[in-house]
Formats: C-alpha cells, structure tokens, sequence
C-alpha cells in the first residue's frame, strides 16, 4: 500500500520516473490539511482507484436487455409524432449531438412551451434509483410516460398514441418483434424506451485511459485538478465513483425560487436539494444546473470557491468558500473537461412512415 | 422483570448481527454512505440509535405506517435516538441519501 512519501509500489510500479516525481509533487499529505468535514487526504493513486468503470450495464429484472426492444426504444425516442403535436420527439430535448441534452437554460416543449427546469444528460442513468432533478420518477422506466403525457412537454393522451403507432406498420411489427405476447401498449413504449436509454453510457474518455495507466493520456494541470476535486474542492463528497454522482440530495446554495425534492420529501434538508449529477460529459451539456444558471465550467467552480450564492439551513455543509486560486479553478476545469469522450457521430434511426398502400 | 428479557432479546437480534448493551437499546452506524445493518428486528419499547460516523450530515426517516418518524439533520459525528412504542415494521432511509435503506421490525 502507498503511504504518503511518494513512493510507488506493485501495479504503479511501472510508471516512469518523471511521472514518479509529478505523482509525488501532485499527491497531497495526509496529515493537517483536510477540511473538518473530510477523512484524511488520500494519495492520488489511491483516489484513482475509486474511479474504475464497470464493465456491465444494468437492467431491470421486469424489463431485461433485448436488441429489439432497444431498436424499438431508439426508434421512439427519436419520433415527432410522440408528442400531441406531432413535432416534438424526445430528442428535441435531449439531442445525441450535446451528450442528450439541448443547450438551452430551460426547455422548449409542446406549442412553444417552457418547462420549468434544465434538461439533463440522459447518459449513464442506467446506475440511478431516482429520475429527474428532483428524483420524483423511479429508474428510466418511471420517467418515460411523464413526459409523453405532460401537456407543456409533448402532450400526447395514451390513447392516442396508441392509435396512431397502430396505424403504421413499421411500428405493428417492431412492437410484434420486440413485445410479441402484447404489441402496442402504453407500458410497452415505456419498456422500450427505458431500455434504449439504459444503453446510453458515456464513452471512454481521456480520463479513463488515465486510470487505466497511460500517464499521457491527461494534462499535469487535469491532474493537479483531480487531486484538487478529491481534496481541497472537496467535490468528491457528493461527485464520487466511476460516474462522479453519489445519486444523492443537496442544496448547493442556488438562489432560483424552486424548492426542489422538499416538495417530494417534506424534510427540511430536502429544501432547495437537487440530484447530484453526473459529470461524465460535462464539457458538452451546458447551461448547468437544474435551472441552467451558470453558462460555463469556469463560473460553476467559481459557484463553489465562493461557498454558494444563498444561504439558507438547508445548503449541505460541503458548499463552503473553499478558498481555491485561480490557478486551482483552471486545473479543476481541465480535470473536467478530461471526462469528455471524443466526439463520435451518432446514427439516428430511420423511422416507419406511413401506409402507402391502406385503403 | 426486564433482566430477563435481556439475553432473550439478545439472541434473538443477534442474528441480524446488531448490539444489545441493555435492554432495549440498539445502535445503528451510518458509515461511508450506508446503515450498518440492512434488517433489524426490536421489541416494543425499544430504542434506536443511529451514529453518524461518516463525514457527511445524514437524515433518517420513515414514511412507512406504524414505525413513521422523523430525526432531525445529523452532521458529522453526532448521534440520536429514537424510541418505538408500537408495533410495526417497514422501511427506514437517509433523505439525503436514498441509497441508504434498512428495514425495521417492531414486536
Ligand atoms: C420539452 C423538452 C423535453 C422533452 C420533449 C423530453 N424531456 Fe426529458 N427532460 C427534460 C427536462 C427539462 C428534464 C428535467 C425535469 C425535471 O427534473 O424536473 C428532463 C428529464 C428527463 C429524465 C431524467 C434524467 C435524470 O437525470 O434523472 C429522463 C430519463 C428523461 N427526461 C427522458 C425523456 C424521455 C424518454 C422523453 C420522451 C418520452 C423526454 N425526456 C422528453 C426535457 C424534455
Ligand atoms: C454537497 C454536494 C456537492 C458538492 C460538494 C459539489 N457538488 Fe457539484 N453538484 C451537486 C448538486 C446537487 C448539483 C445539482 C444542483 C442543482 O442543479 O441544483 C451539482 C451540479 C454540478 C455541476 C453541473 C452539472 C450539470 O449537469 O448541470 C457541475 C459541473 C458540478 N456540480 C461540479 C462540481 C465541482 C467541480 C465541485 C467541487 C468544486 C462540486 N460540484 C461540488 C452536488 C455537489
Ligand atoms: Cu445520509
């Protein structure tokens, strides 16, 4: 086990001397330096341990993995005719080509309509008990037919949509294919889409290769910010493990009216508490935040140097001025954004259209 | 009268792998994010402690009918307890924290 000297042993052993003196200078001492609320400080090579990706996706037991119900799933999400309106998809707000979301502070929905929060990253919500900000929806399946059905964000009855997939039958054999015992259903779109987006998992990127052992694959500067979020930042207190979400609660002192889980929860350390989100990405889904307050990466570090904007009871104790140079703020930043995967095109699915030869 | 009941009710919570000091009361560790134990089952009567020996403020509850209640935000290191004068059973979680799950059983 490495202590706090710098020295490196078993499988860090093979890391090159350069890269040796740079873990010792980056690798902070365990001893005086950690906040009241913190454990003592770890060595950076410890720290990384925490930060392995599974190599398994989950699924439910109710709803399990098959490929046709994925192409189904995908096939929806990207669909127009979901929405009452028959120009709203799923992916007007959630858009492949901004990590699955839409780069706008608040939503346009159903007829021109502002939802009242931030559309977030639909990547990696396989491994999350609660959806939404507030984590009113449980798991991917809970949160599907919310949104089809709520009038200020595609507003499309049940029925309806069932009529109208019913009538095209690229859609009649895709649900045959993948829900063969009963087809078009209400329930069924939900499964199929809830399976879809438990395939979207954010990809490999520069920081993984990091923890796999290329020292190269990282600036020295997103490695003095890892080390940072780790310690002196203290994000990892609530951004922890391979996806940076701890899938908790916390008001991290924004000044916006809206309340958030308290209205799920009725308990006071529930005022004000958001999901913690995952950072997997995060260079490409701004605005941040639930209400798409803060525009860039730098202005959302900034956010937490300064202890928050509001304060208020229920602020989580780890929102506290964290007195972080500017220097600091940068590493942190180029630590974050090392979590973008290179960019990739993403095929969206061609859809059934009508049938050219009913009567 | 009590005394007596005192390594009866030892064994028989044992199994969930909890402490029982004194009569009736049981400690539950809220460490790294989680309940030290999964499934406790106490008599009437009995006291719950829950320990924060986590860096993180904890706040237990239950919303589950008979054993309902609520504690107040723990922060690091501190303690409390709760007593249970009926019987019930159900599920106790962190707000905070949803992950954090155990259940209970009042008899
Ligand atoms: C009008 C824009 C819009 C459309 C259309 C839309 N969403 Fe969303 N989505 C949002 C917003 C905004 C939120 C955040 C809502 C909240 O948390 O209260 C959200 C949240 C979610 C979440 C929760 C994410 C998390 O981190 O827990 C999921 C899952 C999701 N949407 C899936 C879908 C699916 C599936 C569809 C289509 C059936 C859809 N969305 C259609 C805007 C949209
Ligand atoms: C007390 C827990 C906690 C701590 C500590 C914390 N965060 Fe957060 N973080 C959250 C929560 C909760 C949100 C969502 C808040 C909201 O929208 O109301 C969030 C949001 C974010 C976002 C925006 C994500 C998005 O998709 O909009 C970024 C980026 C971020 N945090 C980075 C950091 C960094 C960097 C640090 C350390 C300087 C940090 N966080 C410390 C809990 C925390
Ligand atoms: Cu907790």
């Amino acid at each position: 086990m490495q202590k706090n000297s710098g020295t490196l042993t078993g499988r860090f052993a093979a890391i090159s001397a350069v890269a040796l003196a740079l873990v010792a200078a980056i690798a902070a001492p365990a001893s005086a330096q950690n906040l009241p609320l913190q454990k003592p400080w770890k060595t950076i090579a410890e720290y990384k341990k925490d930060y392995v990706r599974p190599t398994k996706v989950p699924y439910l037991a109710e709803n399990p993995y098959t490929p046709e119900k994925e192409r189904l799933g995908q096939m929806l999400f990207f669909d127009p005719r979901l929405s009452g309106s028959n120009a709203v998809a799923c992916a007007n707000c959630h858009l492949p080509g901004m990590a699955w979301t839409d780069g706008v502070a608040k939503s346009v929905g159903e007829k021109g309509a502002i939802h009242v929060r931030n559309a977030p990253t639909l990547f990696n919500l396989a491994w999350t008990e609660q959806t939404a900000w507030d984590g009113r929806t449980e798991y991917l399946e809970g949160h599907v037919k919310g949104p089809i059905g709520n009038p200020r964000v595609m507003g499309q009855p049940a029925d309806q949509l069932i009529a109208e997939l019913g009538a095209i039958g690229g859609y009649r054999d895709a649900f045959k294919a993948a829900f063969p015992k009963d087809g078009i259903t209400m329930d069924n779109v939900m499964r199929a889409i809830a399976v879809f987006e438990r395939g979207l998992v954010s990809g490999e990127a520069p920081f993984d290769h990091w923890i796999k052992g290329n020292e190269k694959a990282i600036s020295e500067s997103a490695k003095r910010g890892f080390m940072l979020f780790n310690t002196k930042a203290d994000c990892a207190a609530c951004h922890s493990g391979w996806s940076f979400t701890d899938q908790s609660f916390y008001d991290i002192g924004l000044s916006d009216a809206d309340e958030g889980r308290i209205k799920i929860i009725k308990l006071a350390s529930m005022n004000h508490a958001f999901k913690t989100p995952t950072l997997r990405e995060i260079g490409r889904t701004a605005p941040y935040m639930h209400d798409g307050s803060i525009a860039n990466l730098t202005k959302v570090v900034e956010h937490y140097n300064r202890g928050g904007d509001v304060k208020r009871e229920s602020v989580s104790e780890h929102v506290r001025p964290l007195n972080l140079t500017k220097a600091e703020i940068g590493d942190i930043v180029d630590f974050l954004l090392s979590l973008d995967a290179p960019d990739k095109p993403y095929p969206v699915p061609s859809l059934p259209m009508v049938d050219h030869k009913a009567p | 009268m009590r005394r007596y009941l005192v390594p009866v009710l030892a064994t028989f919570i044992g199994a969930a792998g909890s402490y029982a000091f004194a009569a009736g009361t049981h400690t539950v560790v809220q460490s790294e994010k989680k309940f030290s134990e999964a499934e406790l089952t106490i008599a009437k009567g009995d006291t719950l402690v829950f320990k924060n020996e986590d860096p993180f403020t904890h706040n237990v509850y239950s919303q589950s009918p008979g054993i309902a209640f609520e504690l107040k935000v723990q922060k690091p290191g501190e303690s409390s307890d709760i007593k249970f004068d009926r019987e019930g059973s159900g599920e106790i979680r962190c707000a905070i924290h949803p992950q954090m799950k155990m259940k209970l059983t009042v008899k």
